[in-house]
């Protein structure tokens, strides 16, 4: 396998506020990485330096073995990188339809007629379909998150980043999005996910990495990981004492 | 795979209607020098003017996110290229009109680059004072009259067309025509490819960039094509005025201040909004303009009231959730139920 994804020594502060600090991590082709820590660990930010919403302090990032380190966020999702925002960004005054879109014929770079049978494709297996004609400024935040993940898919990522998009699913939405997850990756995108719903994350994941104050505190099998010390202390908030 | 029935299609039964009827509205228009008197005809081409003025301030501010105070820039910039094409290189005036807006882009490519360093209200400040430099640099040109401004010569007026009434008509054909050619390019430009981007930047920046869209690439095209645009139209008011001077060319009143009133009172960031806001803004001025200053005060007073009632302007309290269109822009999937 090779590294589809690499980070290396990648820093990021905000004044005393550190973001990222030293982190050295890669994805592998075709692979699927899970992404925990507690709130304000810096996990959203990682994105935003991986998807250049952010620009790096020091540190290089790699897609494909290409240097992108200084590259544009409009570049970085041509080149194969696409995301779902955390807080939904929906284009609010265009419908479902056209938000799915806009990553098609930009992001993806499909003419017309592509871009219209990949955006009804994609809607259906996200079940925003029925939606398509609704204005998005008007969907619930469920539904906004939905389209979050159709608008990453639309893009025809080869590394999708997914942002917590599984918070306040039910079990049976939950089931649903974890097989849509699933088919995704066997088309061969490669997957970095980052997420509270620790059960939805480990039906899908490979590898799971742990993060805390920016930093990379712990790597590894997905079940290893959550029975080690350091994810009950840190992550859970559970004092291991002796 | 989705239901092969699904299709996706922008005409709408609204939007046939209403193309046709602005045809049609266009067509009668176009006849108004054998139906109207020379008062209404100055109207109408007055109208038209403003119509192609907001239409492109809603692109850029609207669409673009570029709230520019100073386009009264390209508008005297226009004024000032027609009379020095006219009169100083002699050219006949149809060339003259032909040639502003091309030197209206390249004059505003390197005030772009300028400009589009600062952001938010820097930008609009910054806008303003390119107006400014612009203004005072006119009335540094002595060929041109300095700062008392200069007329047009019968010469130069009459090399546009024999006789009076072909004269004042085809001023307003003019006028008419770039009001038609502007909608027309707003039109086109988003339904293209750019315009996804465009509606994309209007509506989120952040999620505009990351899927793709280069936001600073696509706003100095808009920019551009924008200054292009009122140049011409800039040609075209001082042809109607056939005289220039610093201050009537550079106006902010004029030429900035009440077209944003009338594109926020329209409807800013649709295609619509320009247009209707013209119209109402025309109305309000025919009828209120006796009153003297009290017109301006209803102006600021409907002004206000539609910002804090009805934010995304008249056409936005039409359009409503359903998003209705008179222009056929955005894609709909036929064939849900």
């Amino acid at each position: 396998m090779t590294a589809i994804l690499e980070l290396e020594g990648v820093g990021k502060a905000f004044g005393a506020v550190v973001v990222a600090e030293h982190q050295s991590w890669s994805l592998q082709q075709g692979e699927a990485l899970g992404v925990i820590g507690p709130n304000g660990a810096g996990k959203t930010s990682m994105f935003n330096l991986i998807t250049g919403a952010l620009p790096v302090d020091q540190g290089t990032i790699r897609l494909a073995g290409q240097d992108i380190t200084h590259w544009s966020a409009a570049r970085r999702c041509r080149a194969g990188i696409a995301r779902s925002f955390q807080v939904p960004q929906p284009f609010s005054g265009m419908t479902v339809f056209e938000n799915a879109y806009v990553a098609a014929t930009q992001g993806a770079g499909l003419s017309a007629g592509e871009a219209e049978d990949l955006c009804l494709d994609v809607l259906e297996r996200t079940g925003l379909l029925r939606k398509g004609n609704v204005m998005a400024g008007s969907l619930t935040l469920l539904e906004r998150k939905r389209l979050e993940l159709s608008r990453a898919l639309c893009a025809r990522p080869r590394v999708l980043l997914l942002d917590e998009i599984a918070g306040g699913l039910t079990e049976n939405e939950c089931q649903a999005l974890i097989g849509t997850i699933r088919d995704v990756r066997q088309t061969g995108v490669s997957i970095v996910w980052i997420e509270h719903v620790v059960h939805a994350l480990l039906a899908v994941v490979d590898r799971l990495i742990v993060i805390d104050f920016g930093r990379k505190i712990a790597e590894g099998d997905p079940q290893t990981v959550m029975d080690s010390r350091e994810v009950r202390e840190i992550y859970l908030g559970i004092e291991a004492h002796g | 795979m989705p239901d092969t029935k699904l299709h996706v299609s922008r005409t709408t039964r609204l939007s046939t209607i209403s193309m046709t009827l602005m045809f049609v509205v266009v067509l009668v228009l176009a006849c108004a020098p054998w139906w109207a008197s020379r008062a209404d005809i100055r109207l109408f081409g007055e109208i038209s003017l403003y119509i192609a003025l907001a239409s492109l301030w809603n692109l850029l501010a609207g669409y673009a996110g570029l709230v520019s105070v100073g386009q009264q820039a390209y508008v005297g910039l226009g004024g000032y290229v027609f009379f020095g094409l006219t009169l100083l290189a002699g050219l006949n005036p149809i060339a003259a009109l032909l040639i502003a807006p091309l030197i209206g882009v390249v004059v505003a490519a390197p005030v772009a680059v300028l400009i589009f360093r600062l952001r938010g209200a820097y930008f609009a400040i910054g806008t303003w004072v390119v107006s400014e430099v612009f203004r005072l640099t006119a009335a540094q040109v002595s060929a041109l009259g300095g700062g008392s401004g200069i007329s047009l010569p019968v010469s130069v007026v009459n090399a546009l067309a024999q006789g009076r009434f072909l004269r004042e008509a085809l001023a307003y054909w003019l006028a008419l025509g770039v009001a038609v050619l502007v909608t027309a390019a707003v039109f086109f430009l988003l339904r293209s490819r750019r315009g996804v981007a465009l509606m994309a930047i209007r509506d989120n920046e952040l999620a505009a960039k990351s899927l793709g869209i280069d936001i600073w690439v696509t706003k100095f095209v808009v920019y551009l094509v924008t200054a292009g645009l009122t140049t011409l139209v800039g040609a075209l008011i001082f042809l109607q005025k056939l005289r220039v001077s610093p201050d009537a060319a550079f106006s902010s009143n004029d030429w900035t201040a009440f077209v944003i009133f009338i594109v926020v009172i329209g409807g800013v960031g649709t295609i619509e909004g320009p247009i209707i806001g013209t119209l109402i803004y025309f109305a309000l001025r025919e009828t209120l303009a006796d009153l003297g200053t009290i017109y301006l005060i209803a102006l600021g007073i409907v002004a206000i009231v539609i910002m804090l009632k009805a934010p995304s302007g008249v056409w936005g309290l039409i359009r409503g959730r359903r998003g209705l269109e008179l222009f056929p822009i955005s894609r709909r999937i036929r064939g849900l139920d």
